[in-house]
C-alpha cells in the first residue's frame, strides 16, 4: 500500500538536498537514456550546485517538479502540444503539435524545459516512462538522493525524519509523529 | 573515434594565436591521456633546460579519456609543466567540471606556449579561442576570479581554472584552482601561469560525447558506483581523508612540529572525527564522482568565524600538526586563505613549519620575522604568514615564497638539515622513518616528496611490509606501485577508486575498450605504466637530474623518532642506498639511475635515445 493521495496528484523526481553530493552523474545518465550520448545541455535533469563560501554549499538536481498549476501548459502557444497524462500525471509532448516556440521555457520556474535544437520539439522529464528499471537518474544516483515521489510522500518523509529525529534525541520517542 | 577527440589545441600567448592539430589513435593508445599524454607533449614541445618561470616553459593540460562519461571518479585533467619548485617534472591533477567541459569542447590536450604581454585570460568556447584582457582580474583570489569570468561571459556553465595572487607573484608553490575549491595543487603550476601573465583558462563545450559500448558503460557506472559505497572507500566518505589524523598518530607517524616527532598531543582536537562533529557542513563530490570525499568545513570561533573550505587530510596536516597548531578553526581559516590565494597548502604549511623551527633554534628571531612570534602552535602567526607568502611581502613572506629548499640555502646555519623536501618539493603528511617503502618512494619519485606518485605508505600501513625495516625487496614493490599509479594518473581514475577493482589491469583494460572501442589488454596497460614512468624519468634526466637528487633530508637519517609507536625509528643511509639500487635494478636502469637504450626501445620510446644523446648509456651497466 502507499500513501493515500488526493486525486490528480502527480509523481516527479525528487532530490534530497541533504543526500545530494553534486556529482552530476544523473545528468549524464539522463542524456544517455534519452539521447544515446552524453550532452549536458539537453539532459532533462540538471545540476544546481552553489558554493558561495559565505553561506553553506548547496547541491541539488532539478527536473520537472509537476507543478499543480502547470505554468508550462498555460503558457503553451500551440494548443494540444503539452498534455498532462490524466492517469500518470506525466507531461507528454505531442511532436506534431509542438512548434518549438519555446514559451514554456521561461514559464518553467525551475528551468528544466529545453527545446531540442534538431527536432525543434520541447523536451521534459517523463520519468523514463516505460523503462523497466524506472528512471535512469534514480538508478545511477550513488547516494540514493533521488526518488520518484509525490508531494504527499515527501512531506510524510520529512515529518518522519526531521522532527521525529529531534524527538528521539530528547528521549521522548513515544511522542513520535502520526505520519 | 569514441571519447577521444583526436585533437589538440595549441595556444601561443606571444602571438595571441591558436591552432588545431590532430593527434592519432596510436599516440593516444600509447599514452592514454592525463599524465602520460601530458608528459609526452611537454617533452616534445619544450626545449631542454629552460627557466621554469621564463617564456620558454610550456603548459600542457591533458584530459582523462573518461571525462564527461558515466564512469565515476574519472573526470580529471592533468596540468603538466616544468616545476619552478623542483626544476624537474611538475604534474598536478584535479578532479573537476573543468575536465568535463574540456572534453565537451573537444580537446584531448591543450598546449600553451609563450608569454602574454599583459594580464590575459583565455576563453576557449568549443573551437573558438579568445585572448581576453585580465587587468581587472589581476589581484583577485581564485573564487572571485571564477565568478567574475562567469559574469563577464554571462554563462554559469563556463568552467574556470585560475590563479590567485600567489600565482601572479610567482610563489614557487602557487596552485591552480578550479570549481571553487579543487586544485591542481602541487609543484608550482600556478607560478608558471603567473609567469606567463595568464590569469585563467575558461572553457565551455557543447559537443556530445559518445562511448563505444553504451549499455556496458551504463552497467559499469552502476557496478563501480555500488562498489564505491562499500568498505573499500568507507574512510574517504566519512569522516573523509581527515580520518587519517588519529590513525597516523596512533602509529606514531603523524609528522608534528616540522617532523621533530610523529605524535601530536592535540591530535584528538584536530581529528577528522572532531571536525565531522563540530565543523563539517556538507559533503560534496568532484564532478562525476560517486565517492564524494570533499568535506566542507566552517570555522565557528572568532577571529576565524565564517571561513569555509573543504579540508582534506594533507591540508589539515600542513596547517595543523606540522606547525603544532591545535585549533580546527585556525586550520580551516588557513586552508581557506590558501585556496583563495592559490597556494599549495602542503608546501605552504611545511615551509612555515621550517620557519618555526628556525625560530625555535634562534636562527630566525622577531627581528627577522617582521615581529611575528613563530612559537609552535601560534596559529595567528601561521595565518599571517599564509597571507605574507601569497603576497610575497618583503622579508619573511618573500623568503618563504621560495620554498624550503631555496629558503634554507639562503638562511643556512644548519637549517638545510631540517628543510623537509625532496628535490625541492615539500614532504606530505606521512612520517618516512616509520614507513620505509614510502621513504624509498619519495626519495626516487620524479616529482619529489609526493605521496600521490609514490604511494609506498600503502604496503607499509597495511602491514604487507615491515614498516621500520629497509630491505631490497622494496625496489620491486615500489616499481609495481609506481607503474600502477602512472596508469591511474594517465587514465585519470581517482586513486580513491583503486580498491574498488578486483583485478585492476584486466578491469582497466576492459573499461578503456568499452569507452574508446580501441583494443587494450592487461599486459599492454601494465607496459604503459612502465612507459609513462620511464618517460617522466627521461624528462628529468634531460633537465639535469642526477642520482644525488634521489635522496632524503638529513633529519630522517640523524634524528630518531623520539616517542610513540615509532620511537627510535630512523631511515638508515645504507638501507636507503640498498633500496635505491634495488629499485634501479627492478626498473632495468643503471646503477646511476640512468635509462639504457635497450629499455627505451623495449617501451617504444626509441626516439628519445637520439633526443637525449649522451645522457643515454649505451650498455646497461647494472
Amino acid at each position: 500500500m502507499a500513501v493515500q493521495e488526493l486525486p490528480g496528484v502527480r509523481q516527479f523526481i525528487h532530490c534530497d538536498p541533504k543526500a545530494c553530493v553534486g556529482c552530476g552523474l544523473c545528468v549524464y545518465a539522463c542524456a544517455d537514456e534519452k539521447l544515446g550520448h552524453y550532452e549536458v545541455a539537453r539532459s532533462r535533469i540538471r545540476l544546481a550546485r552553489k558554493e558561495p563560501h559565505d553561506r553553506a554549499p548547496l547541491a541539488l538536481t532539478l527536473s520537472c517538479r509537476a507543478c499543480a498549476d502547470v505554468p508550462c501548459v498555460v503558457a503553451c502557444r500551440s494548443e494540444g502540444s503539452l498534455v498532462i497524462d490524466p492517469e500518470t500525471g506525466i507531461p507528454h509532448v505531442m511532436p506534431q503539435a509542438c512548434t518549438g516556440c519555446g514559451w514554456c521555457v521561461p514559464a518553467c520556474r525551475f528551468g528544466v524545459i529545453a527545446v531540442n535544437p534538431v527536432t525543434k520539439v520541447v523536451e521534459i522529464c517523463d520519468l523514463c516512462e516505460g523503462r523497466e528499471e524506472g528512471p535512469a537518474c534514480v538508478q545511477v544516483c550513488p547516494k540514493d538522493a533521488l526518488s520518484v515521489a509525490t508531494r504527499a510522500v515527501i512531506s510524510q518523509r520529512c515529518r518522519n525524519t526531521t522532527p521525529g529525529k529531534r524527538v528521539d534525541e530528547l528521549g521522548q520517542s513515544h511522542i513520535g509523529t502520526t505520519g | 573515434m569514441y571519447c577521444y577527440a583526436g585533437r589538440i589545441l595549441r595556444v601561443d600567448l606571444d602571438a595571441e594565436r591558436s591552432r588545431i592539430e590532430s593527434i592519432g589513435e596510436a599516440t593516444l593508445n600509447r599514452y592514454l591521456g592525463g599524465v602520460g599524454l601530458g608528459v609526452r607533449l611537454l617533452f616534445d614541445n619544450s626545449k631542454p633546460r629552460v627557466d621554469p618561470l621564463g617564456p620558454d616553459n610550456v603548459i600542457v593540460l591533458a584530459n582523462s579519456v573518461f571525462s564527461g562519461t558515466l564512469m565515476p571518479a574519472t573526470s580529471k585533467y592533468a596540468f603538466v609543466t616544468k616545476s619552478p619548485l623542483t626544476g624537474l617534472l611538475g604534474d598536478s591533477l584535479s578532479g573537476s567540471f573543468f575536465a568535463q567541459a574540456m572534453r565537451h569542447a573537444g580537446w584531448d590536450a591543450i598546449v600553451i606556449t609563450g608569454r602574454a604581454k599583459r594580464p590575459t585570460y583565455l576563453f576557449i568556447d568549443d573551437d573558438r579561442v579568445f585572448f581576453r584582457n585580465a587587468d581587472k582580474l589581476w589581484g583577485m583570489g581564485c573564487f572571485d576570479t571564477e565568478e567574475a569570468i562567469r559574469g563577464q561571459i554571462d554563462d554559469e556553465m563556463v568552467r574556470v581554472a585560475s590563479i590567485g595572487p600567489a600565482g601572479e607573484k610567482m610563489v614557487r608553490y602557487a596552485s591552480v584552482g578550479n570549481d571553487k575549491g579543487r586544485q591542481a595543487g602541487r609543484a608550482g603550476t600556478g607560478a608558471v601561469m603567473g609567469s606567463k601573465n595568464l590569469k585563467a583558462i575558461a572553457l565551455r563545450g557543447s559537443r556530445p560525447i559518445r562511448v563505444a559500448d553504451r549499455a556496458e558503460m551504463f552497467r559499469l557506472c552502476l557496478e563501480y558506483g555500488q562498489r564505491s559505497q562499500g568498505p573499500a572507500t568507507q574512510q574517504y566518505r566519512a569522516p573523509g581523508t581527515v580520518g587519517n589524523v588519529l590513525i597516523l598518530n596512533e602509529m606514531g607517524i603523524l609528522p608534528t612540529r616540522n617532523f621533530q616527532t610523529g605524535v601530536f598531543e592535540h591530535a584528538e582536537a584536530v581529528s577528522g572525527e572532531r571536525m565531522m562533529r563540530s565543523h563539517t557542513e556538507k559533503t560534496l563530490a568532484c564532478a562525476g564522482c560517486s565517492i564524494a570525499c570533499e568535506q566542507v568545513a566552517r570555522a565557528n570561533a572568532d577571529p576565524y568565524q565564517g571561513a569555509r573550505v573543504s579540508v582534506d587530510y594533507e591540508s589539515l596536516f600542513a596547517m595543523g600538526p606540522v606547525c603544532g597548531v591545535s585549533s580546527l578553526d585556525a586550520i580551516i581559516k588557513a586552508c581557506d586563505l590558501c585556496d583563495r590565494y592559490g597556494l599549495d597548502t602542503l608546501s605552504a604549511g611545511v615551509t612555515i613549519a621550517w620557519a618555526m623551527e628556525c625560530f625555535q633554534r634562534g636562527i630566525l628571531t622577531r627581528d627577522s620575522t617582521g615581529g611575528l612570534d613563530l612559537t609552535w602552535g601560534n596559529h595567528e602567526a601561521v595565518v599571517a604568514l599564509v597571507d605574507r607568502i601569497a603576497r610575497r611581502e618583503p622579508g619573511l613572506g618573500d623568503l618563504l615564497a621560495e620554498g624550503t629548499k631555496r629558503a634554507s640555502e639562503k638562511v643556512g646555519q644548519g637549517s638545510e638539515t631540517f628543510a623537509m623536501n625532496v628535490k625541492g618539493l615539500e614532504l606530505a603528511g606521512y612520517e618516512p622513518r616509520g614507513l620505509q617503502t614510502y621513504a624509498l618512494g619519495i626519495a626516487v619519485s620524479p616529482r619529489g616528496a609526493c605521496h600521490n606518485r609514490a604511494p609506498g605508505y600503502e604496503p607499509d600501513m597495511a602491514g604487507n611490509a615491515d614498516r621500520f625495516q629497509a630491505d631490497p625487496g622494496r625496489g620491486g614493490m615500489l616499481r609495481e606501485l609506481e607503474d600502477f599509479t602512472a596508469v591511474m594518473d594517465s587514465l585519470m581514475i581517482c586513486k580513491f577508486l583503486c580498491k574498488c577493482f578486483n583485478d585492476f589491469w584486466t578491469e582497466g583494460a576492459h573499461l578503456y575498450t568499452v569507452a574508446t572501442g580501441l583494443p587494450m589488454t592487461a599486459s599492454a596497460l601494465r607496459q604503459t605504466g612502465e612507459r609513462v614512468m620511464n618517460l617522466k624519468k627521461a624528462f628529468n634526466i634531460r633537465e639535469g637530474w642526477t642520482a644525488a637528487d634521489d635522496w632524503l633530508p638529513d633529519r630522517l637519517f640523524d634524528d630518531p623518532l623520539p616517542e610513540g609507536a615509532g620511537a627510535g625509528a630512523v631511515v638508515s643511509r645504507e638501507g636507503l642506498r640498498t633500496m635505491i639500487q634495488a629499485y634501479y635494478k627492478a626498473r632495468g636502469w643503471t646503477s646511476e639511475g640512468l635509462i639504457p637504450a635497450g629499455k627505451f626501445m623495449e617501451l617504444e620510446l626509441g626516439d628519445l635515445v637520439e633526443h637525449l644523446g649522451d645522457l643515454v648509456p649505451r650498455e646497461a651497466g647494472v
